[in-house]
């Protein structure tokens, strides 16, 4: 027992090492997290692209046909007038 | 976004608990070991990532078996879940234990058996990576990741016998002694059950990530899928 050498201070070793455990486990937890986020915007982006447009915007988006300034049957029946007046 | 199922989520909580505990009980309930001091209580952590990662290694040899055979891309992705949390439990091994050797071998590294087979088994896996991300055919890269991985997969039994079949510094702490060791010790009672509790509590940690793992992996094939749709 005299003889016995005491314990060595290792403390900083022990510490270290937990440290690097529980960094690397941390980042590895939050590069799932991370590439799982970045994954589920970029399929609801591709969920919206893929989406069936619905015909109401296909009309929409159709080149629309000219139509009179103002239109309605009552503008039309006003200038047949004015045409009747003038001839 | 799909939910995270409740079992799922009840995992992620026991994991963090049992993390919680094994860590209490490698600091504060086993005893210090009287040679090596403080740092002996890395031990149950760097043998607790180890037990996981040679096991996960050793499951994706079995899934890459099972992929060859039914040609399912399903074990692919297993197997590169399994792969992954495996090299990342197994960095932690290798960088504890180089940790341990300082103050224990008076060195970072050294050339041992035991120290060898563990490097040489991270670098084959961090190059299963590497061969995956070179390959853009899914069925291809499925094909070549599988026989790299069983090929891969036997490099993790010779590096948990290295230490019992070649003449090592490294101890052999359960389950046999190797004379040529040091930083060896026998452990006592409070020693043993921080130890199986701590096997314990990485399983359940690799369980629940492996499971975020390929849950990671669907979302990424499906989201594949809908690219070549959308771009078709």
């Amino acid at each position: 027992m005299f003889f016995q050498e005491p314990t060595p201070d290792t403390s900083g070793y022990m510490i270290a090492g937990f440290a690097v455990a529980f960094i690397v486990m941390a980042l590895y937890v939050a590069s799932i997290y991370l590439r799982r986020r970045n994954l589920d915007q970029d399929m609801s982006m591709l969920q919206e692209l893929d989406k069936p447009v619905p015909p109401a915007q296909t009309a929409a988006r159709q080149p629309q046909k000219r139509t009179p300034k103002s239109g309605g049957k009552k503008s039309t029946k006003a200038a047949a007038r004015k045409t009747r007046k003038k001839y | 976004m799909q939910p995270k199922p409740a079992a799922l989520k009840i995992l992620d909580l026991v994991s963090l608990i049992v993390l919680g505990i094994s860590t209490y009980l490698a600091l504060v309930f086993a005893p210090t070991e009287l040679v090596m001091g403080d740092v002996q209580r890395v031990f149950y952590f760097h043998i607790g990532t180890a037990w996981t990662a040679l096991l996960g290694f050793i499951l994706a040899a079995i899934f890459s078996v099972v992929y060859l055979i039914k040609k399912d891309l399903k074990w692919d992705r297993l197997q590169v879940a399994a792969i992954e949390v495996s090299l990342v439990f197994f960095l932690i091994t290798i960088v504890l234990g180089s940790i341990w050797a300082r103050p224990a071998w008076n060195t970072w590294w050294t050339w041992d058996p035991r120290l060898t087979t563990a490097a040489v088994t991270e670098l084959i896996y961090v190059a299963y990576f590497m061969l995956r991300q070179g390959i853009d055919d899914p069925d291809r890269r499925a094909r070549f990741g599988a026989v790299y991985a069983l090929v891969g997969g036997l490099s993790a039994p010779i590096t948990f016998f290295a230490i019992r079949l070649f003449r090592t510094i490294h101890p052999v702490v359960i389950g046999g002694t190797n004379p040529e060791a040091d930083g060896g010790f026998s452990m006592t009672a409070d020693m043993r059950v921080a130890f199986f509790f701590a096997l314990f509590a990485f399983t359940i940690i690799f369980i629940d990530l492996f499971w975020n793992r390929i849950r990671l992996g669907d979302l990424q094939d499906r989201v594949e899928q809908l690219k070549l749709k959308v771009s078709m």
